[in-house]
């Protein structure tokens, strides 16, 4: 298959990309430099990065060049340009966590995800925007504003790694990099048309990303098609000693099962279509949508088994226990004591180093975290541990117990990623519970451990607006997600005849 | 702030109406190379804040590693203290705000500790001579230590009212072992003795085992004591208190003395113990009121998520319990017969906490009681001038056992080797580099010898004429005239050799 050139080098996926370096019909410095521009155009209107390093990617992108021209690549993507999360550390440049009670933090070292990017040539172009601490599900609770949904800029972008995937979606970045607590990878891809992928725990290091939850981060691709994120993952995955969590395994084969999905055939493959995600509580649009890419998927060949995951439905509220305990307790460095803001009471003398943590802590963080801080040192209190925190660990378990139940019928699980497509700004913020429903069909994974994918599936016919398909499989199975996400991908573009975001609808929302 | 000094009640009559239990917490820091939880050097000391990096400063992002060989020395503790080990273990956070603590909490073992339901039997000289007594030990875990803080300003070296405070986070992520033992009880008036006794026992075992410098002094070994009366033959537990940081043997003893009197005051007249931490004042010898520990504090344990458990296996820790060194009962009574040491002998160099410094020095090649001689009289006065311990004196074992082969070898003798031990101390360098620098070898040159002894007969011939006529023991005369020109540095039994010679 050959790319028109007449497709700008923006709009092609990250793997064209590196084909064009290849074939020499452009360098890493002329890429990096057309991404920056994308940039200054039109990220005034979408807010995707809280900072932009140009001169770093684009000395990155030289060395790329350099090391072309003397053969001597580190990667497939060696110098192919990326985004990066605020929520993982960068040396020497910002970090915040969408927070204020980082601003002005520079890292002293980079996390192990970044220190591969590098490593593997990828020109960082800047970090982008989150809901502070990766709390939230729009980005709308970024201490630096809100990004806007590139499909429409009074939506929300999905969060908390809103920005990665408005950045990808509205081309600013061919591949980007989230972190996925509850679904902060998936649900952004589902309403912005992107590809998102939440790895198996442990896949991938969690050394330097600023954790909320400990037991359920990861980080993951955020791209626009499914063979860029499995070049993404090769790149970020595999064992680092920093971090104790993680697998000492191999990557699975995730760039070969791609290239393999993408003919489309899943003939003998077992999907599992789990009753609690979905129904009632969906979006007709979006449910629709699910259902037509099950029927696309049948006729790819795959066997379709209804499955029930009972105890899904407690998830949300483990969730809701776990997450909060463990973010609680990693909030307290910031104390204004090391690094990051500080704040002093006013009108007092002297004070104590307990009313500078108190002040500052007051200032630094946004209501959504202080609601998850309290919520925490509440579960975690004495006496109510056993009944919350002990609680949601044993859900956790039965969750698992269902996965491992589910995967003895089906080699990969199906639902819609989000139940509704992108809401509008400011709909969910004084009601939080809405919100915490966005992320309920992804939350499962992220107490299981397991791995996930959401796809683009197409527009929901009520308001246009993109849906995403997740598919789950076993831990370590991630090779899974690949093949059967690159054949339904496949497929739909086949119907649609060619990628969901449209450029041409796509730059005239974004110069509304 | 002022302490009024309170009421004691006299150690025997506190006595006679209560029982005392203990419970004793022991800090140990390990001697690793690098911290719990990073790559970082362990060592103590270091320009402030040098031996730090994201993860001992809890930085955002980073994350913990667990050092295997702290996981190792902790097993072998609990081997050593006759504990179970566990099949498999977690470490937790311990969630409270300080300035010290990079990451306001400190990960730790809470309630499934790596080594757990053990014993120890300490010795300690009672009204019938020595007695053995059994300490029950609840558990020995891992945690990592806090950085240090200096309150600058104030009037009492405490956060509160202190104008400014330094923190050094070196310190932060040293391996810690904490051994804490069952409700002592039973031990009555011998109580303060047993905690004393208890301690330098662990101090020695620790030693033994190789895993921590185990000095008090720099903190390297701390010890709470927990204390608490009921009344005599109730066989209950009383509201203890937790006197922080007691940090010498004479200390622990002391303090545990202290409290003792202190409660027992309280409770004849009436009062009750408030359940506080308490500090304890090496100048005063009294403690003080502390924060008051209620049940409101509230540690919100919860199990590490950035660890995976520590699960030995049975296999790695048999081979640890066979490579256990001799226990130090067993081993004293060993080197005692070895060294041919009387009881007193023995008792005197386990007292002066000089067991494994003499040890040493034989190893090093000094005999039995050249060893115990330096160490015991020599070095220990200097100790105690300088109020600090015998292994706190810059000078190694190797050292010692060199000086006294210079003296064997007739280099040099008693008085000199004073000097030496005065210029190794002084830092003047090895005793041979000592030697030389000072000049103080025992003169050998037969020449210059002969000439002084030629002298001191001349000088003296009435004495000359008694050796003479046989009287040999007026030689002492001629020797000392010839020690005192050649200023000591000759060897008297030579010089005596030379003078019989000429007037034989
Ligand atoms: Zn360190």
């Amino acid at each position: 298959m050959s790319t028109p050139t007449s497709v700008p080098l923006i709009q092609r996926s990250a793997a064209r990309l590196a084909e064009a370096l290849a074939a020499g019909e452009t360098t890493s410095v002329e890429l990096t430099r057309l991404f920056l521009d994308r940039i200054d155009a039109v990220d005034s209107s979408v807010h995707a990065f809280l900072h932009v390093d140009a001169e770093g990617a684009l000395d990155a992108a030289a060395a790329s060049d350099e090391r072309r021209a003397s053969g001597e690549l580190r990667s497939a993507l060696d110098g192919v340009p990326v985004a990066v999360k605020d929520v993982l550390t960068t040396e020497g440049l910002p970090t915040t966590c969408g927070s204020k009670i980082l601003e002005g933090w520079l890292p002293p070292y980079d996390a192990t995800v970044v220190t591969r990017l590098k490593d593997a040539g990828l020109p960082i172009l800047g970090k982008t925007n989150m809901d502070e601490f990766a709390m939230g599900s729009s980005t709308e609770h970024s201490a630096y504003g809100p990004t806007r949904n590139p499909w429409a800029l009074d939506r929300i972008p999905g969060g908390s790694g809103g920005g990665s995937a408005a950045a990808v979606a509205a081309f600013m970045a061919p591949l980007a990099i989230g972190t996925d607590t509850g679904g902060s990878i998936r649900q952004p891809g589902a309403v912005t048309g992107t590809v998102g992928v939440k790895p198996t725990y442990g896949g991938v290091s969690r050394y330097g990303l600023v954790a909320m939850a400990n037991s359920l981060d990861q980080a993951g691709p955020v791209t626009r098609t499914v063979l860029d994120a499995a070049l993404l993952h090769e790149v970020i995955g595999g064992h680092d000693v920093m971090d104790s969590t993680s697998i000492d395994q191999p990557v699975p084969p995730v760039e070969q099962s791609a290239r393999e999905g993408a003919i489309g055939d899943l003939d003998g493959v077992r999907v599992g279509v789990v009753t609690e995600l979905g129904g009632e509580g969906y979006q007709p649009g979006v449910q629709e949508r699910f259902d037509q890419a099950v029927e696309l998927l049948v006729k790819a060949g795959a066997e379709i088994v209804q499955v029930t995951c009972p105890n899904f439905v407690h998830a949300l509220a483990a969730y809701y226990l776990v997450m909060p305990s463990e973010a609680s307790s990693n909030l307290a460095r910031f104390d204004a004591m090391r690094y990051g803001l500080r704040v002093l009471p006013e009108g007092v003398e002297a004070p104590s180093a307990e009313e500078v943590m108190r002040v500052t802590r007051d200032a630094g963080f946004g209501d959504e975290v202080k609601r998850r801080i309290i919520l925490g040192t509440y579960a975690l209190s004495s006496g109510y541990y056993d009944a919350y925190y002990g609680q949601a660990q044993k859900v956790r378990t039965l969750i698992s117990r269902d996965f491992e139940r589910a995967f003895e019928q089906a080699d990969v699980l199906v639902s819609p990623t989000a139940p509704t497509t992108a809401f509008k700004l400011g709909e969910k913020l004084d009601d939080p519970l809405a919100m915490y429903l966005n992320d309920v069909a992804t939350i499962p994974a992220n107490l299981a451990g397991v791995p996930g994918i959401s796809v683009p599936a197409g527009l929901a016919e009520e308001d246009g607006l993109p849906v995403g398909v997740q598919i789950l499989a076993p831990a370590l199975a991630d090779d899974r997600l690949y093949r059967v996400g690159a054949a339904l991908e496949a497929l739909l573009e086949r119907q649609w005849g060619g990628p969901l975001i449209d450029p041409d609808k796509l730059d005239k929302e974004l110069a509304r | 702030m002022t302490h009024t000094a309170p009421e004691l009640m006299s150690f025997e009559e506190a006595l006679e109406r209560f029982d005392p239990a203990m419970g004793l917490e022991v800090h140990v820091e390990l001697n690793s190379a690098t911290k719990m939880f990073c790559g970082c050097p362990a060592s103590f000391g270091g320009e402030p804040n040098t031996q730090t990096c994201p993860t001992c400063l809890g930085l955002p992002g980073s994350m913990p590693v667990v050092n295997s060989k702290a996981v190792e020395s902790a097993i072998r503790i609990g081997l050593a203290l006759n504990c179970s080990i566990a099949d498999w273990c977690r470490f937790a956070r311990k969630n409270y705000f300080y300035p010290d603590m990079p990451k306001n909490f400190q990960t730790s073992q809470y309630d499934e500790p790596i080594a757990f339901d053990g014993w120890t039997d300490v010795e300690i000289v009672g009204e019938e001579g020595p007695e053995t007594f059994r300490v029950e030990i609840e558990r020995a875990h891992m945690e990592e230590d806090t950085g240090k803080s200096l309150h600058v300003g104030g009037s009492t070296g405490r956060i509160h009212g202190a104008d400014y405070s330094l923190v050094d986070y070196n310190r932060a992520g040293i391996p810690l072992i904490e051994i804490v033992t069952r409700p002592i009880m039973g031990a009555r008036h011998n109580a303060p003795a047993v905690a004393r006794a208890y301690v330098a026992h662990l101090r020695e075992l620790l030693l033994g085992l190789g895993v921590s410098d185990v000095r008090m002094e720099q903190g390297s070994l701390r010890c709470d004591v927990n204390l608490s009366l009921a009344p005599a033959g109730s066989g209950q537990l009383g509201t203890r208190t937790e006197t922080k940081n007691v940090n010498s043997l004479r200390s622990v003893e002391r303090a545990a003395r202290y409290e003792i009197s202190r409660q027992a005051a309280i409770l004849a007249s009436g009062g009750s113990i408030l359940q506080e931490t308490r500090h304890w004042h090496e100048d005063t010898g009294v403690t003080t009121s502390g924060r008051e520990k209620s049940d409101a504090e509230d540690y919100r344990y919860f199990p590490e998520p950035d660890l995976v458990p520590v699960a030995p296996s049975r296999e790695w820790v048999e081979e640890l319990r066979a490579a256990l060194p001799e226990p130090p009962r067993e081993r004293r009574a060993r080197l005692q017969a070895d060294w041919g040491f009387s009881d007193l002998e023995m008792r005197d160099t386990v007292g002066a906490g000089a067991l494994p410094l003499v040890a040493e020095t034989i190893a090093a090649g000094a005999s039995p009681q050249a060893a115990r001689k330096w160490w015991l009289s020599e070095l220990a006065r200097r100790a105690n001038e300088q109020g600090t311990e015998l292994s706190a004196l810059p000078i190694t074992p190797a050292a010692v056992a060199r000086i006294q082969a210079l003296v064997d070898e007739g280099a040099i003798n008693d008085k000199l080797a004073r000097q030496v031990f005065d210029g190794v101390l002084a830092g003047e360098g090895t005793p041979e580099e000592v030697v030389a620098a000072r000049g103080l070898a025992v003169v050998s040159d037969e020449g210059a010898l002969g000439d002084a002894v030629d002298r001191a007969i001349k000088a003296n011939p009435d004495v000359a004429d008694k050796i003479r006529d046989g009287k040999v023991a007026a030689a002492g005369a001629l020797i000392g005239a010839v020690m005192k020109e050649m200023r000591g540095q000759a060897d008297a039994g030579r010089v005596r050799e030379l003078i019989l010679e000429r007037l034989s």
